[in-house]
This record gives structure tokens, C-alpha cells and sequence, in this order.
């Protein structure tokens, strides 16, 4: 990394970008130099966040009724965009890390830390490392998993698939995990586990998607805290908040053309209303309009050019992360389409044979009380969160545009729905936005700026932390639903 | 299912037949219906719709309406239902959100009639009109119900619930327009079919979703509901508004609900998830179901009556790829099983006790519980006369009171504070332990102490004055002592007294021996010990140790939070000798070997002829010379001992054990030992008595008992900085990386014990402090307050 002259300060705490990386092996003598990154987010510009903030007394008051370390940090502040789904969201987080349940308080910690380690997220692995200790763990753990009881290194396994595809989740895996022994789970500490490893990697997705800042705390009371590994390239960084006024501007985008983006945008959904009623898909193109869109998702490359570039490139990611890694076992098993193993054929998961309103909501409550109505609650005010708004529209219905974000998610994770039109995804989300959709969800540490920026550029922050909450939303009832069918059928 | 029996009903005229039967499927199920000749059922799910008939002996499949290559998606059934007017109609609600209707009079082969495509997401229920050939009414995951009239190419009228999804639709049986609907989110709607604006009636019904509801056959009013929350509730609609009746809780979602024909208060529900199992309940008792079918081995998707007006014939679909003909008679009846009785101690010792009445009424001189004006009463059923079931759920209760002053328990609180149990020679432990016992009225009690100083304590350590009184007392009350053992069965008849007799010859010059084995602290028992069995962590160092941490108190922490928290003076003391194991055998050893003891010379002497008048005096100066062992009288005091224990007396017993120590513990076994134990120092601490509790925990001898005031001796501290838990070492806190606790007078920081002002809250070394009280009566910290130390 340090090679050419980029200050070793700058390559130690951030990524470059690969495009950045070549770039900086053909003239050695650039420099680049740590870019100030103010306030909570990299992607939103900070007076967007603290304007709504400081009139937000709600938020002030639901940070001292639940969050766990006291104080605002950066997520918080960037949900408090949505006041009425932040509560809900710290509501259900505080009841599964503080409230009664099987596991203990420091095993909670330790496991949202494994789970945030599987997608690199140093933000809140940092963040639960304090409360881990604080809670009373022992220090030990954070040596690595190596040094953790065998018990929860069992919860190894059902972390990595659970983080990159949970559609491999069987009751076998279950039944390893319950099977009575030394080291065996009870079927409510499981499900709180696989809650909280649910919540954590869809929390990633959210802190990745975002561009959460690290906590500017200086104080490093511990040798156990990672150095803040800021996943943004530089690149993304030196043209820090400028993007929004170069985009109006109309200097790097024209204006113009975003500006008919949306309207074509809100000419489709229009169309997409009225067609509704005419015109009728026969039950054959649906069905092909679902694989083609799993199929598409397969070019939908994400992490800009990542094919492209041969295994040895991110040879230096792999040592910057070796200090999360030691989270973690396997470190290199990641998301892989789902569409891809067609030769296994894996059964398309059918949402309606297993929904969370019937299905995974009757087990978890009943298995680990109350967390059900926090989690459903949670869903459905993501889900039906809108304020009939889009960009500079208003009374806009974006139900439609809300479920094919919802939709696409659950697809890449081979869920069908078998009332959705998959067509629909194809005419209201643009590439770019499938790009960075993907990339959240699939692989969240390989999202940048310059992706966050290159969808919807009329849209405001708050619209777009929106998508990014509706992205972790179903990103984690995605998971749910995979490993609480397979605690189903465990049981039956 | 191997029960063979089988039913025949004659129903005007059919008559129905069969016994419990099943048959696999290909697929899972996700509905049933029934045909209206009872003859026929159709199953339906993700990858199945078939009508099967149901013969006598078996299910006969009878047409597979899934035809075609490659099915489309308006094949997955959600739902399904047959048409009660038209044995050939039948609608099913497809998961992508199309109506289709099915004419099983068509040639061909496909039976597919019309396909209504007006719904955007799952459509979850299609109910024909009751009476009325050509009226579909479907509820959809949309929000929208649709009703069709099946002579048109759509929909004739939308009604929009304006709430979330509509999980159900039933059209009601007497009423002709009206249907009720319920959602997602708890709602439960009542529409009139010619008004599609908005609806008659709303009302929230449950907690979460409403998955289901069924119209009550007969009373016209009547809703059924089965909801997420695990409950079901029966409705009363007549009303202005609508009523909760009858409230069933289930232990898990209710995913259907079906009223039994014929049986006014029955109705049959199965599961969303876990529980696979299909339950009939009585609405009148909620708490057990009525009948249970067990056969599922994975949840239950569908269930109905095959016949209208036949109640023994339920049938039911499974997502384990059954269909399943249950007979009622073949059900298992949870009720048989339940427990018919109820036992309930009140919060003042009064016991309640419920149970059938003809149970009761058995038992005379016992009149059933009235109420109670000393009681507020919480709920009372009303019982209805016209109830059939009444009769049989009606049950006595008995309450049985405890008299005003029986259940007085002074005289325990007092005995255990008063008592001496160690530090004593035992002849004076026991002779105050009887005085205490006189004191308080329990003379046997006090006798038995008598007794037992006369078995174990030789009469020539005691002062002769003091015998004297004593055996004078005791002659006075000789004859019921004697008495009340021989009522006892400690020993029969003249064995008793013989051995009785000898216990004044008892060993003179063993009582030191034994007392200091009794008390425990002598050096000699520690020496024994020591070396094994002490656990090196119990040793509380009170200088700068390595036990420090188990020590550690923050002044100013505890102060700050809980000024009024006053800790004990017992805290203080530096240490309690530990001593784990009770003195060996070696020591029993010793005992024996002892040139005093030996019983064999007595035995002659014991002999003596018993009359009514003898003197105790005299034959304990008989005795005098005769040496018996004390184990001799062991056997007997154990059986007293167990005797006072089982008459509920577990502070004697024990206490017994405690003075006596070694003389009688080896003769009862160790658990029954740590069982008296335990319930005494229960029963201490429920009174309060935590100091004789304490004690007697020191002065146990069992291991498990002594390690009681061993636990949890940790002593969690806050830094007084900044209020976090000092989880490491507890003097300096990890997060300010602050000393927290220094000593006012060195200025160093306490690692050991620590002692401060409960009146200022400085403190330190607690030798600093006492050397500088001994000086000063100021505060060392220089606050100006007066430090009291004692």
C-alpha cells in the first residue's frame, strides 16, 4: 500500500478504490492526501443531517430511552431522518441487546460482533467491542474466535451462511446446533442469536449504505478497538460533499437529464397503475419475468469493476481486515448469485408457503417472547413508511416504488413472491440503482460513494436513507425467513 | 387410528358411515372443502387440487383438476371451497391473486370455468353465498374484497376494507347481505353485500392478524374469530355492539375455525404453526379442549365438518401431505387426563382446595366455601341452569382457615434467639436450652434438653446443687416424660427405661473431650484440617492480599447511591475461623479407645426393676460408677431427633444436632442432616432471624450447609468517578483510570479492607482508621465530622 508516495496515514485508514489503485500505480507520485470527513455520514452532507436534528427533541428522547451506550451516535443520527421508524428500530435493538432473553448480555455483544465482522463493518464491531466489555465480557474473546467457548464458535457456521446465503440454511444445521451435548443450543437462544446475526448484518448494509462516519471518539481505552477502516476510497472522499452542488450545477450531470430521469421515473409508475388493469401477463411470462430478473441480478456486477481485476489486487484488503477476520472462520465465502447454481437448481423459496405475518412471526415470538410484535412492527413501518414524496413531487403513491425495492432484495435471495410482477422491477429500477441495491445487500464493504451518488440524483438524503432502511428491512426478513423455515422444519 | 370403530348416523334420510382413515396426498394441502352430499372432499394446495371420495374403509381419489403440462401459478391454491347449493362448482383463490371457478360438469377434461384476474396480490378466501347459486365473494392480501357474480366476466362490486389485508371473508348464514371480514391488523368488518362504500360495522377483534372467522350455524349473532394472538373469540353481533363472549386461548396462531353442527358451544380450530394438532374446545371452558386429534405430523391447513348436521365426521388436510377422516369418538379427551383437583395456600396460611363436588359431598362435616367477607372475591362464575355443562364443571371449594393465634410462631422466634447452641460446655447448653424451652411453656421440649444432659454429661461435672435442682424438677415430671416416649415409640416398653436408667452412668471425664469437639474452634481441629480440605480462596486476608477483590468496598459509590444503606457490624469482623470438615473419625477413634468408656461393666447394673415411684436420683447414684458408651443412647436420640423433625419441629432437631455435634452426628446420615439444615435456616430466614441463621450456617457441620455463607461474598463496586462498574481490580477503574478509593489518613490506595464513616463517607485503612480514632474523634479526611468507630 505503500508504495508511490500516498501518505501512509490515508492508505492505513482507507480503501482505495481499484479504479484509485491503478490510477496510483501509473503516476507513483500522487498524493492524497486524509480528506476531513465532517459528521455522521461520507455520502449525506452533514448540515442535511444536524438540520433536522436539532429541532428533533423525539430523537433526543428515544436516545436516552434505548440506546445502549447512551449516547447519539452516527447511525441514530442519520435514521433520525425517519423519526417514526427510528423508533421502532431502537426499540426492537434495545429489547434484543438489554431486555430479558435466553442469552446474556455479553454474548449478545459478542455475537453482533461476529456478525458485523462478516462484512468487515469496523463501525459496529468498534461499537459493540465497548459495549462488550462493558457488559462485563471477558477480554479474552476479543482475541479472536479461537478463544471463545466452543458454543458460540458453533454459531460460526450459521454466520456465514446466514450472512451471504441464507438459502443454504437446512435443519440440519439446526439440529448440529441443538443436538443435546456439551455445547448445544436451546431453541430460544438460537433464535435470539440468529436475531441478533440477522440484525447485524442487515445493520452492515445500513452502515455501509449509508457512509456511517466512525464515532469521533479519540479515546481508545482498549488494544481490542480496529482501526477505523473507512471503506471509502479517497477518490470518493476529495470531492467530499461537493457531489450535490456539481450535480446542480450541472456541471458533471446534466441537470437536465436526471431531471427527465425522474419524470420518466414517475411517467413509468404512472403507467405501470393504469396498465395494470388491461393489460395481463400470462402466468408463463411471469414466471420468466421472475427468473430473468434473479438471472439479471447476475450481471448486475457490483463493486464497480470487480471481475475485472485479478484475485492479487485485493490482496491488501484482506490485510487490512485481518484484524476483523480474526471475527470470523472462512473468510473468503461470500454472496454468490443465487440464480447462479442453476445446475443445482436450488427451489426458488415461495413467499407465500412461509411469510413472516403467519409463519416467522408465530415462531420467534413464540420462542423468544415479545421480539415478534418489536420485529413486525419494525417491518411494517418500514414497509409502509412514505411521506408521498418523490424528489421535488409531491402526493405521489410510491407503494409501488416501495415494493420493488422490497421485491428486489427478496429476489436476489431467491424469494418469490407469487403475486409480484417482476416486470415491474425492470421499469422502475434504473441500473444504477440496481448496482447499488446489490451492492448493499450482497456486499455492503465494497459500497462507495460514487455509487450512492450515481442513482436517483434528484432524489433528496433523507429519500435515499429511506431506500437504504427499506434495503436493511428486507435484507434481514430475507435471513429471518430462511433460518426460522429451517428452525420449522427442525421442529416438525 | 386403529380404533376400528365405526359410525353410522342416518341424516334424513343418507346415512353416513365410516372410521377414522387417511390417505397420502402427493402434496401439502393448504384448504379443504366439502361437497354438499358429504361424499366428496376437494383438496387444494401449492401443487395439488384433487377430489377424492370418502368411502367407508378409505379415500378414493376421484379426479386430479391440475391438468396441463407445465401448471401455471393460478393452480396454487391459496384456498379453496365447493359451492353448498351446486355439487359442481367449486372456486379456489390462487397465490398470484386471480379467482378461479371450476365447473365439474364440463366434457372436457380441464373443468376450469372463469378466471377473474381483478386482484393485485394473493387472494386468501373465496366463500360462495349460502344460498344464492351465482355470488362469489373473494378477500385479497390487496385489501380489496371483490364480489362476482359467476354470470359475468367480472367483478360486480369492490369493497375496500381501508385496512390492511383481508385475511377472511364469510358471508353469514341467516343473513342474507351481510359478510364479515377480518385483516391483518386486528380488524374485524361487518358489510352489507348492496352497500360496497363503506361497512356497517368495525371493530378490533384481536392482537395482530385475524386469520380466520366462522358464523355461528344456528344463532344467528354469533362470530367466531381466530387470531395470531393464539386466542379465539365468539362474537355476539345482535347487540348494538359487538360483544366478546366466549374467549378460547390456544398455544399457538389459529389458522381456521370451524363451529360444530349440532353442538351449540363447540368449535374446531387447528394452528398456523408448531402445533399440528386439531382441537375441538367448549367455548364455556376455555382452558382444556373438549377433544384433540393428534394424527398431523405437521401443521394442519384445513379443516371441516364433513356434514352439516352431523358432528362425529371432521376431516382435515395437512401441509405433511394427509388427509385425514377423524371420528370424535376416536379423539383423546385432554380432559380425562387434567388433574381434578386444585390446592392453594393463601398468603396467611389459609388453604384453599377444589374439587368435583361429588368428590367433596363424600366427606361429611365439611361445609363448601361460601366466600368470605376477609376476602375480596375476584371473579365468580355465574352458572347458567340452562348449561348441560354446568352440572358437570361445577366444583366445591373448601377453604380451610388457620384459628387467629395458632398459627402464632412467636414461640419459634423466640426459642431461636434465645437458644445457646455452642460456646458453652454442653451440660450448660443444655441446661439453658431447657430453661428457654420451660420459659415458653414447651415442656417437653424442656425435658427432652434434661434428658439429654443427663445421657451426656456425667453428673459428677455438675455442681451437685445445681443436679440437684434440676433432677428435682425432673422427678416431679419424671412419670409424663416417661409417658409421652413410650407414646412416642422412640423405644418400646422397658427398654426404654433401662436405657434410660443408664444414662446417668454416663462417662465423666469425656464431657471437655467432647465439648471442644462441639464447639469447633479448639486448635487441635484445625490442625487436622488444615492441611486438606480448607479451600485456601475461603482465607479472607484483611491486609493488601491477593483476595482483595472480595472485599472491596467504594465508599463514597455506596454512599452516593444509597445514603441510608447501613452495613451490618457484622461486616467488619476480620475473620470467622473456617473450619470445613467436622473433626474426622480419628476423633471417634479417640472416644472409643478412651480408657473411660467402656459399656461392658454396666450392663449388669442396669438391670434394675422399674416401678412407678422409682427416683431418678437414686439410680443415677447407682449408676454412678457404671460406664456406658454414649453411642449407646445414639440410636435412641436419632430417633427423637427424627421424631421432632417429622412433627414439623426441624429447630430442635437441629439445634439438637448442633449442641450435641459429634455425639450423635455420625448416626444420621449426611443428607437428612443437610435436609433439617436447609428447612431451619428456611425457615430462619423467613422470619428474619438472619444472625441465628448465620450462626447455625457456622455452626453446621455439613459441607453443603457451610459453604451457604460462603457464596456470593462478592461485592460488586461502581468507580465514584464515573458511576461505571470496576470490573477488573476494584481500587482503580478502568475508564477514568482513577485510584477510587484512598485511604484518608496514608493517602495510598486501599486494596484490602476497607473501612469508612457512615456519617461522612471517608475512610481507609482500617487499621490506619482505628489507630487515628484512638487518637481523634475528628474525621481523618479533615471534613470536620465526628467518625464514630465501633
Amino acid at each position: 500500500m505503500n508504495r508511490g508516495g500516498s501518505s501512509p496515514s490515508a492508505a492505513a485508514s482507507y480503501l482505495l478504490c481499484t479504479n484509485c489503485r491503478k490510477v496510483l500505480r501509473k503516476d507513483k507520485r500522487i498524493r492524497v492526501s486524509q480528506p476531513l470527513t465532517r459528521g455522521p455520514s461520507a455520502f449525506i452532507p452533514e448540515k442535511e443531517v444536524v438540520q433536522a436534528n436539532t429541532v428533533d427533541e423525539r430523537t433526543n428522547f428515544l436516545v436516552e430511552e434505548y440506546s445502549t451506550s447512551g449516547r447519539l451516535d452516527n447511525i441514530t443520527q442519520v435514521m433520525s431522518l425517519h423519526t417514526q421508524y427510528l423508533e421502532s428500530f431502537l426499540r426492537s435493538q434495545f429489547y434484543m441487546l438489554r431486555m430479558d432473553g435466553p442469552l446474556p448480555l455479553p454474548h449478545r455483544h459478542y455475537i453482533a460482533i461476529m456478525a458485523a465482522a462478516r462484512h468487515q463493518c469496523s463501525y459496529l464491531i468498534n461499537m459493540h467491542v465497548d459495549e462488550f466489555l462493558k457488559t462485563g465480557g471477558i477480554a479474552e474473546w476479543l482475541n479472536g474466535l479461537q478463544y471463545v467457548p466452543q458454543r458460540l464458535k458453533n454459531l460460526n457456521e450459521i454466520n456465514k451462511l446466514l450472512a451471504h446465503r441464507p438459502w443454504l440454511i437446512t435443519k440440519e444445521h439446526i439440529q448440529k446446533l441443538v443436538k443435546t451435548g456439551e455445547n448445544n443450543w436451546s431453541l430460544p437462544e438460537l433464535v435470539h442469536a440468529v436475531v441478533l446475526l440477522a440484525h447485524y448484518h442487515a445493520l452492515a448494509s445500513f452502515v455501509f449504505g449509508s457512509g456511517i462516519n466512525p464515532e469521533r471518539d479519540p479515546e481508545i481505552s482498549n488494544g481490542f478497538r480496529l482501526i477505523p477502516v473507512n471503506n471509502f476510497c479517497v477518490c470518493d472522499l476529495a470531492n467530499d460533499n461537493n457531489i450535490e452542488n456539481a450535480s446542480l450545477t450541472g456541471s458533471n450531470f446534466g441537470i437536465v437529464d436526471s431531471l427527465s430521469e425522474l419524470e420518466a421515473l414517475m411517467e413509468r409508475m404512472k403507467r405501470l397503475q393504469e396498465e395494470r388493469e388491461d393489460e395481463e401477463a400470462s402466468q408463463e411470462e411471469m414466471t420468466t419475468r421472475f427468473e430473468k430478473e434473479k438471472k439479471e441480478s447476475l450481471f448486475v456486477v457490483s463493486g464497480d469493476t470487480f471481475h475485472s481485476f485479478p484475485h492479487s489486487d485485493f490482496e491488501d484488503d484482506m490485510i487490512i481486515t485481518s484484524d476483523v477476520s480474526r471475527y470470523i472462520e472462512d473468510p473468503g465465502f461470500g454472496y454468490e448469485d443465487f440464480a447462479r447454481r442453476g445446475e443445482e437448481h436450488l427451489p426458488t423459496f415461495r413467499a407465500q408457503d412461509y411469510t413472516w405475518e403467519n409463519h416467522g412471526f408465530s415462531l420467534v415470538n413464540r420462542l423468544y417472547s415479545d421480539i415478534g410484535h418489536l420485529l413486525d412492527e419494525k417491518f411494517r413501518m418500514v414497509y409502509n413508511l412514505t411521506y408521498n414524496t418523490m424528489a421535488t413531487h409531491e402526493d405521489v403513491d410510491t407503494t409501488m416504488l416501495r415494493r420493488a425495492l422490497f421485491n428486489y432484495v427478496h429476489c436476489m435471495f431467491g424469494i418469490r413472491y407469487d403475486d409480484y410482477d417482476y416486470g415491474e422491477v425492470n421499469q422502475l429500477l434504473e441500473r444504477s440503482l440496481k448496482v447499488y441495491i446489490k451492492t448493499v445487500t450482497c456486499y455492503p464493504e465494497r459500497t462507495t460513494k460514487r455509487m450512492y451518488d450515481s442513482y436517483w440524483r434528484q432524489f433528496k438524503h433523507s429519500e435515499k436513507v429511506h431506500v437504504n432502511l427499506l434495503l436493511m428491512e428486507a435484507r434481514m426478513q430475507a435471513e429471518l425467513l430462511y433460518a426460522l423455515r429451517a428452525i420449522t422444519r427442525h421442529l416438525t | 387410528m386403529e380404533k376400528m370403530s365405526r359410525v353410522t348416523t342416518a341424516l334424513g334420510g343418507s346415512v353416513l358411515t365410516g372410521r377414522t382413515m387417511h390417505c397420502h396426498l402427493d402434496a401439502p394441502a393448504n384448504a379443504i372443502s366439502v361437497c354438499r352430499d358429504a361424499a366428496q372432499v376437494v383438496v387444494a394446495g401449492r401443487s395439488i387440487f384433487k377430489i377424492y371420495a370418502i368411502e367407508e374403509e378409505q379415500f378414493v381419489e376421484k379426479l386430479n383438476l391440475r391438468v396441463g403440462r407445465k401448471p401455471s401459478l393460478n393452480l396454487s391454491c391459496a384456498d379453496v371451497v365447493w359451492h353448498q347449493m351446486d355439487e359442481n362448482l367449486l372456486a379456489t383463490a390462487a397465490t398470484n391473486g386471480v379467482v378461479v371457478t371450476w365447473n365439474l360438469g364440463r366434457p372436457s377434461r380441464n373443468k376450469q370455468d372463469q378466471l377473474f384476474t381483478e386482484h393485485k396480490r394473493t387472494v386468501n378466501k373465496v366463500c360462495f353465498h349460502p344460498t344464492e347459486a351465482h355470488v362469489l365473494l373473494s378477500g385479497s392480501q390487496d385489501g380489496f374484497m371483490k364480489c362476482f357474480d359467476l354470470r359475468r366476466k367480472d367483478s360486480v362490486s369492490t369493497f375496500s376494507g381501508q385496512s390492511e389485508s383481508v385475511r377472511d371473508v364469510q358471508f353469514s348464514i341467516r343473513d342474507y347481505f351481510t359478510f364479515a371480514s377480518t385483516f391483518e391488523n386486528g380488524n374485524v368488518q361487518l358489510w352489507d353485500i348492496r352497500r360496497p362504500d363503506r361497512c356497517e360495522r368495525m371493530f378490533t377483534a384481536h392482537n395482530g392478524p385475524v386469520f380466520c372467522c366462522d358464523w355461528h350455524p344456528e344463532d344467528r349473532g354469533w362470530l367466531a374469530t381466530g387470531g395470531r394472538d393464539k386466542m379465539v373469540k365468539v362474537w355476539d353481533m345482535a347487540t348494538h355492539r359487538a360483544k366478546e363472549v366466549h374467549c378460547v386461548q390456544t398455544i399457538a396462531s389459529v389458522a381456521r375455525v370451524k363451529w360444530r353442527p349440532e353442538c351449540r358451544h363447540h368449535l374446531a380450530t387447528c394452528s398456523m404453526m408448531v402445533d399440528h394438532n386439531v382441537y375441538v374446545w367448549d367455548v364455556r371452558r376455555p382452558f382444556v379442549p373438549a377433544a384433540m386429534f393428534e394424527e398431523h405430523r405437521d401443521v394442519t391447513t384445513g379443516i371441516a365438518w364433513r356434514h352439516p348436521h352431523d358432528p362425529s365426521f371432521l376431516l382435515s388436510g395437512s401441509k405433511d401431505s394427509t388427509l385425514y377422516q377423524h371420528l370424535f369418538r376416536d379423539a383423546s379427551q385432554p380432559v380425562e387426563r387434567a388433574n381434578p383437583e386444585g390446592l392453594c395456600y393463601g398468603l396467611f396460611g389459609d388453604l384453599a382446595f377444589a374439587a368435583k363436588e361429588s368428590l367433596v359431598a363424600t366427606e361429611s362435616g365439611r361445609k363448601p366455601y361460601a366466600g368470605d367477607r376477609r376476602h375480596p372475591i375476584f371473579f365468580k362464575r355465574k352458572l347458567d341452569p340452562a348449561e348441560p355443562f354446568a352440572g358437570l364443571a361445577s366444583s366445591a371449594l373448601n377453604v380451610f382457615e388457620i384459628e387467629p393465634g395458632s398459627g402464632s410462631m412467636s414461640w419459634f422466634v423466640d426459642t431461636a434467639e434465645r437458644y445457646a447452641l455452642a460456646g458453652r460446655p454442653l451440660a450448660e447448653l443444655c441446661d439453658h436450652n431447657a430453661k428457654v424451652a420451660r420459659e415458653l411453656g414447651r415442656n417437653q421440649v424442656a425435658q427432652t434438653w434434661t434428658m439429654l444432659r443427663i445421657i451426656y454429661c456425667s453428673p459428677g461435672l455438675v455442681p451437685t446443687t445445681n443436679l440437684n435442682h434440676s433432677m428435682g424438677k425432673g422427678s416431679s415430671c419424671g412419670l409424663p416424660l416417661m409417658n409421652s416416649f413410650n407414646l412416642k415409640d422412640m423405644a418400646p416398653g422397658l427398654g426404654s427405661e433401662t436405657r434410660l436408667d443408664r444414662s446417668k452412668g454416663d462417662t465423666r471425664s469425656d464431657t471437655v473431650l467432647l465439648d471442644s469437639s462441639a464447639t469447633l474452634i479448639t486448635n487441635e481441629d484445625n490442625e487436622e484440617t488444615e492441611g486438606s480440605d480448607v479451600p485456601t480462596d475461603y482465607l479472607l486476608g484483611d491486609v493488601e492480599g491477593e483476595d482483595d477483590e472480595l472485599y472491596l468496598l467504594d465508599p463514597e459509590h455506596a454512599h452516593s447511591e444509597e445514603p441510608e444503606y447501613v452495613l451490618p457490624q457484622e461486616a467488619f469482623p476480620l475473620r470467622h475461623e473456617i473450619v470445613d470438615t467436622p473433626p474426622g473419625p480419628e476423633h471417634l477413634q479417640d472416644k472409643a479407645d478412651s480408657p473411660h468408656v467402656s459399656g461392658s461393666e454396666a450392663d449388669a447394673a442396669s438391670l434394675v426393676p422399674v416401678d412407678s415411684s422409682f427416683s431418678l436420683i437414686s439410680v443415677s447414684h447407682a449408676l454412678c460408677d457404671s460406664r456406658l458408651p454414649p453411642d449407646f443412647f445414639s440410636a435412641l436420640v436419632c430417633d427423637m431427633l427424627r421424631f421432632y423433625a417429622e412433627q414439623g419441629d426441624v429447630q430442635m432437631a437441629v439445634s439438637v444436632l448442633i449442641v450435641l455435634g459429634e455425639r450423635v452426628r455420625k448416626d444420621i446420615d449426611e443428607q437428612t442432616q443437610e435436609h433439617w439444615y436447609t428447612s431451619y435456616i428456611d425457615l430462619l430466614q423467613r422470619f428474619c432471624l438472619w444472625n441465628v441463621s448465620n450462626q447455625v450456617v457456622k455452626l453446621s457441620t455439613s459441607r453443603a450447609i457451610s459453604c451457604l455463607n460462603q457464596a456470593s461474598t462478592t461485592l460488586h463496586v461502581n468507580c465514584s468517578h464515573c458511576k461505571r462498574p470496576m470490573s477488573s481490580r476494584g481500587w482503580v477503574c478502568d475508564r477514568c483510570r482513577r485510584c477510587a478509593s484512598m485511604c484518608a489518613v496514608c493517602h495510598h490506595v486501599v486494596k484490602g479492607l476497607f473501612v469508612w464513616c457512615q456519617g461522612c463517607s471517608h475512610g481507609g485503612h482500617l487499621q490506619h482508621i482505628m489507630k487515628w480514632l484512638e487518637g481523634s474523634s475528628h474525621c481523618p479526611a479533615g471534613c470536620g465530622h465526628l467518625c464514630e468507630y465501633s
